[in-house]
């Protein structure tokens, strides 16, 4: 029987002990006629909690770390010219080996792997029926402890409650859990990857090169890891093209629907630029490649420039402008909408146009909140990816030309990571080194910005 | 007005002189200025709607042509000598087997030999159909019937009309062999344009006549419905833990500020977080849904959890001490009363999240859905690719026939968003109510 066997037989068990400590505590009610003081349900639920609970437990914890015990133990079991080496050869070897014990592959292609298969599949079912019965075992100790426990007096109600106060705070752990294993996983590879080279070389070099030779006597074979070019194609993408297009519409776009638009028009327009929110980053990427990337290109062979790139950062940041601009719009609607009526009034009574009193007044008044949603735009932009993995190009050019092909930081983890490597090279270890640059730029523009934007409303509340 | 200021008006001078001929010039133009001002705003908005048209447009003008396929008409002998099939084969009971062993490759290839002289015009997986149709009817083994079958890319181009004349002819990209056969076939009525149904019922395929959305979209729906089986009860229940039972204490504080930061951090990094933790670290499959669905579930998270706050926060506290008045449990106020209330904002939020979900791609990079899979999905633990991977890998491809699925397939992928949206709006609208 599998593990799911036994995860089965365990449930049943936890369901038949909620109908027994139900229907007994049902019966107490009747019987002694003595007020119970938690209904049947709760009884029968406490029962079915705690048989299920110790046994789902026990059963999770083995489905996460069983693999690797049966792993060793296998292993340990095989004589000592068939094991293999630590590292990537034992890695190799165990992946072969659940292969063919899953049946994903037919047969082992190592002699030594066809030789542990009937090993490892003994191993591994004495270990499942081992964990097996104890967790049948712990379900019939639990049910069967709740059931006979259960009397008139007993609180049923206020042990389940507990319990459920308990999953519910275990549930909002899974927050800081994932935020601890992004720093923790981003932190220990960066390590690993300063180790081989100096974070100074990596902060401020200006020479990216991260393709690594084969052998070690090739030319070029240490790979150049220097990442201000990347930092720059970031910056200059996200932080400037993009925002070239998109504070102007966003801002315009944001004044004309809260002050402009009739009630009707705001309600058709705003729906139309949310949906630019929501098209799929890489349908953008698909576009800015296919159709924006050749105007670009042709535009610029127009006015003369004759070695114009098919892959520019004008494209990639227009696009990425494009996509911005709701996001803008959003937070400048709601900075503007937040600006007390009566400084408005004040000044339209004053005998200013509304044009006047948006320039004058209601944008200075909202511009703390304004800024904070641009710096909130900025950390979304330089972290996007699909545009500029398609658009931007993999050139690490340190330049201001908009019609160049730069690449940014979101580019390059993709392209250091996708396709076929071994995990420990320096090359893709500094995509984690890039992703901890990445992580903590926009964790601090978040803070930043969000401080920001806390205090305006603050000042008007 | 002119009544008011009789002065000003003879005297002509001072800051309210109305009727001055300066001061009505500043006034036009500083109404000149404000109606400029006005159409500039409603300029940007035309800007940010015409691009989404433009897109649109680009998009479906491209993708419609990806729905249809030429096909190619061919009399096709069912021999079974040829075959090496006979019919008690396929009464038998390795009827499936004998099928797939029977040569319908060469049987399709000879038949268009011996029709137009050579096989080129065909797709190489044209056969498969043909196989299929026996599959279908035993019944045809030793007649012969007239079948469309799928047609080269070069006779798709042609036929779509892609092919530009006027460019010299080693640039078109088809050769003029190609040509001349085509009009052949042409003259003979042998090409029509059909619905492309293995475009909706195939998974991918290095030759683009054959490839298709569905293994795609099956791998999406796998990915998602893990995202949404772990991030769905774990974000209600946070949220109901944030909302109405926890202390106001450190621990509580950082809870909400991981999750406001999470909703902020690049998806790329959680596909980073997947590769170091899921695959390296517990070794899950590559390629698989489930590790798919549990990096998406942790990047979807945060977003649940704020909706859902927002939701609960929006029951009025009457109903809460009403219940709680007349002795019901917390437990009780919240499973009867305060989530019944809350859970069309619950829904709406969750449904934007996984929208997103569905449509990010950059993790899944990472974690290695960017495999090719030519079989549809059966499980979560299979290899498998989503829709906007797909898109994504389809965009590189350098076949012409390409450019026209990778269109199609991102208007499968915003159709199914649409829908998706059009579900939240539709609940929203329904079930808001305000106390």
């Amino acid at each position: 029987m599998s593990l799911g066997g036994f995860a089965l037989v365990v449930l049943v068990l936890a369901i038949a002990s909620y109908a027994a400590a139900r229907m007994r505590a049902a019966a107490f009610g009747r019987a002694d006629g003595a007020r119970l003081h938690s209904r049947p349900v709760y009884h029968g639920t406490w029962a079915f909690v705690l048989a299920l609970l110790p046994a789902l437990l026990l059963v999770s914890v083995w489905s996460i770390i069983g693999g690797n015990i049966v792993a060793s133990q296998t292993l340990a079991q095989l004589p000592e010219a068939a094991r293999p080496a630590a590292g990537i050869a034992r890695e190799t070897f165990l992946g072969e080996l659940r292969a063919v014990v899953d049946g994903t592959i037919a047969a082992a292609f190592d002699p030594n792997v066809a030789a542990a298969v009937p090993i490892y599949r003994q191993t591994q079912s004495q270990w499942t029926l081992l964990i097996g019965g104890l967790a049948i075992l712990l379900a019939l100790i639990g049910g069967g402890y709740a059931w006979m426990h259960s009397k008139a007096d007993f609180r049923a109600r206020t042990n389940v409650e507990r319990i459920a106060t308990i999953l519910l705070a275990v549930a909002s752990l899974v927050a800081i859990l994932t935020t601890f294993g992004i720093v923790l996983s981003l932190l220990y590879e960066s390590l690993e990857f300063f180790s081989r080279v100096s974070p100074l070389e990596f902060i401020f070099g200006t020479h990216w090169s991260p393709q690594t030779a084969i052998r070690s006597d090739q030319v070029g074979s240490t790979g150049a890891f220097g990442a201000v070019p990347l930092f720059w194609g970031t910056i200059f993408i996200g932080a400037v093209i993009a925002m070239l297009v998109a504070i102007p519409l966003g801002l315009m776009s944001a004044i004309y629907l809260t002050q402009y638009a009739r009630p009707g028009a705001r309600k058709v327009l705003k729906p139309l630029l949310e949906i630019l929110a929501g098209v799929p980053t890489v349908v953008y990427g698909y576009f800015a490649a296919l159709t924006v990337a050749p105007a670009v290109r042709d535009f610029a062979m127009s006015i003369g420039i004759a070695g114009a790139s098919s892959e520019s950062a004008l494209a990639a940041g227009s696009v990425m402008g494009i996509m911005i601009i709701p996001f803008i719009s959003s937070m400048a609607d709601d900075s503007l909408s937040a600006v007390p009526g009566a400084m408005r009034d004040g000044s339209l009574a004053m005998g200013a146009t509304p044009s006047e009193t948006i320039k004058r007044v209601l944008v200075p008044a909202a511009l703390p909140g304004i800024v904070g949603g641009v710096l909130l735009a900025v950390s979304r932009a330089i972290g996007e990816t699909m545009i500029v993995v398609m658009a931007a190009g993999q050139a690490a050019n340190l330049t201001a030309n908009p019609l160049e092909s730069v690449t940014t930081v979101t580019a390059q983890i993709v392209q250091l990571l996708t396709g076929d490597q071994e995990f420990d090279s320096a090359k893709t270890l500094s995509a984690f080194a890039l992703g901890l640059v990445l992580f903590i730029v926009t964790l601090l523009l978040n803070i930043y910005a969000l401080a920001v934007v806390k205090r305006y409303r603050e000042a008007y509340e | 007005m002119s009544s008011a200021v009789p002065q000003d008006e003879q005297i002509g001078r001072g800051p309210t002189a109305w009727h001055s001929e300066a001061m009505r010039r500043r006034v036009r133009r500083r109404y000149a200025r404000e109606r400029r001002f006005r159409a500039l705003g409603l300029l940007a908005l035309t800007i940010a709607a015409g691009f989404l048209a433009f897109l649109l447009i680009t998009i479906v003008s491209d993708g419609w042509r990806g729905f249809q396929r030429a096909e190619v008409a061919v009399e096709v002998d069912f021999d079974p000598a040829r075959l090496g099939l006979s019919e008690a084969d396929l009464q038998g009971p390795n009827a499936q087997a004998m099928l797939n062993r029977a040569n319908f490759r060469a049987l399709v290839r000879d038949a268009a030999s011996e029709q137009y002289g050579s096989a080129t015009m065909l797709s190489n997986g044209a056969w498969l159909s043909v196989r299929d149709e026996v599959r279908g009817d035993p019944e045809l083994l030793g007649q012969t019937k007239r079948l469309w079958l799928v047609a080269a890319p070069y006779v798709d181009l042609l036929a779509k009309g892609h092919i530009d004349f006027d460019m010299p002819p080693e640039r078109r990209g088809v050769s003029a062999e190609q040509i001349s056969d085509y009009r052949q076939l042409r003259s003979a009525d042998a090409v029509r344009l059909g619905f492309n149904s293995g475009f909706l019922r195939k998974a991918n395929s290095t030759n683009s006549e054959l490839a298709g959305v569905w293994g795609a979209f099956v791998g999406s729906v796998l990915t998602i419905l893990v995202t949404l089986a772990i991030s769905f009860p774990i974000g209600v229940m946070t949220a109901i833990y944030l909302e109405e039972y926890a202390p106001k204490n450190r621990v509580t504080d950082i809870i909400e500020v991981s999750i406001n930061n999470l909703a902020a951090v690049p998806s790329i990094i959680f596909g980073l977080l997947g590769l170091a933790v899921f695959l390296n670290f517990f070794g899950m499959p590559r390629s698989a849904p489930v590790v798919g669905g549990l990096t998406l579930a942790l990047m979807t998270l945060p977003v649940i959890v704020i909706s859902a706050r927002v939701a609960l926060q929006s029951v009025p506290p009457s109903i809460k001490d009403a219940a709680l008045g007349i002795g019901a449990s917390r437990l009780q106020v919240i499973t009867h009363h305060v989530l019944p209330v809350a859970l069309p904002g619950i829904l709406t939020g969750t449904i934007i999240g996984i929208s997103r979900a569905l449509g990010e791609t950059a993790p899944l990079l990472l974690i290695g859905m960017r495999a090719f899979v030519s079989d549809i999905p059966g499980g979560v633990t299979q290899p498998a690719t989503v829709l906007p991977v797909q898109i994504f890998l389809w965009s590189d491809e350098v076949g012409r026939g390409f450019v026209e699925k990778t269109s199609a397939a991102i208007m499968v992928l915003l159709a199914v968003l649409l829908a998706m949206n059009g579900v939240a709006i539709y609940l929203r609208n329904k079930f808001e109510r305000r106390w």
